[in-house]
């Protein structure tokens, strides 16, 4: 038993999970490579001409998994803000830090896509919708987030109030998730249902869910590259960063 | 189905490609900037450290 503990903690401790972080890296990049590629395959040449919106509709195959992955990071970045605070662990704030900007980056391609994909659909770029707005407060969350811990040059502080805006704006997630049931949007419902289960052909549920796999790798792979920079800028005066290799040479 | 009608994608060329190419450009995009910011971190921790034993010794 106390064993178990002295392990679980021993990687949160950067130093240990430095260099573990940096031999997973490749390891995710090259799963998120091989299913992205399979995902694109799929998307272009197996997955069929939907029989309303033509060949239009591909583009929920980027566009639902990065959907998915802006609110899935927002929550993972509330949990470590939440160890953060409780544990007063050095290693959760990096973690939510390392995994903003790429939150961000899908919450924008989230939009984005939704955009182009409402043009030809709804006939319009962008509607104040419910499902539209509260994803565009989720981007805003994660500037916010990014431009709050940029503005606090002391990092303890800065770490703790970033985490207690990230956990405030967790309501945020619920209200994006549910808004399609909750109001009478122009956006669809859930392509999956926990209920009902998919409105789609097996085929494309099978591609939507390689490309979200994908994805959720590549977020893995950078946020672990990026937490290693952190680390780094973080604990340059420590012993151990000085006595690393990639310093000495 | 011909090349060009591949990339034609039934008339929502302008769509499609919007979409894909954005997310395409981004996430080749990320992992070339984290390499120059691991760079830049790495040098500049070398430049303390050989600052700092020049100072001491």
């Amino acid at each position: 038993m106390s064993s178990r503990i002295i392990n679980w903690f021993k990687f949160s401790s950067p130093a240990s999970f430095y260099p573990l972080a940096g031999k997973l890296v490749p390891i995710f990049m090259a799963a998120a490579v091989i299913l992205i590629a399979v995902g694109l395959y799929l998307s272009f040449f197996v997955a069929p001409t939907d029989y309303k919106q033509g060949e239009g509709y591909r583009i929920i195959f980027v566009h639902v998994p990065a959907a998915w992955m802006s609110m899935f990071i927002y929550l993972v970045m509330a949990f470590w803000a939440a160890m953060g605070l409780v544990f007063n662990t050095r290693l959760s704030a990096m973690m939510a830090e390392s995994l903003a900007p790429t939150g961000a980056m899908f919450t924008f391609l989230a939009l984005w896509t939704g955009a182009f994909w409402g043009k030809p659909m709804w006939g319009a770029w962008w509607v104040w919708d419910a499902r539209l707005t509260s994803e565009l407060i989720l981007f805003f969350l994660y500037i916010g987030y990014i431009a709050l811990k940029g503005a606090i040059d002391d990092t303890r502080r800065g770490d703790r109030a970033g985490a207690i805006l990230l956990l405030v704006g967790v309501v945020n997630i619920p209200i994006i998730y549910f808004s399609v049931k909750w109001w009478n949007t122009l956006h669809q419902g859930a392509s999956i249902d926990m209920k009902t289960g998919s409105s789609m052909a097996s085929i494309m549920l099978v591609t939507m869910l390689i490309m979200a796999l994908g994805f959720w790798m590549y977020t893995i792979a950078v946020s672990l590259s990026r937490v290693r920079s952190i680390i780094l800028e973080r604990e340059r005066d420590s012993q151990w960063v000085r006595q690393l290799p990639e310093v000495q040479g | 189905m011909s090349v060009a009608e591949f990339f034609d994608m039934g008339g929502y060329a302008l769509y499609v490609w919007s979409s894909f190419g954005a997310t395409a450009v981004l996430m080749i995009l990320e992992p070339i900037l984290l390499r120059g910011r691991r760079r830049a971190v790495l040098q500049r921790i070398s430049r303390l450290i050989r600052i700092r034993t020049e100072e001491n010794e």
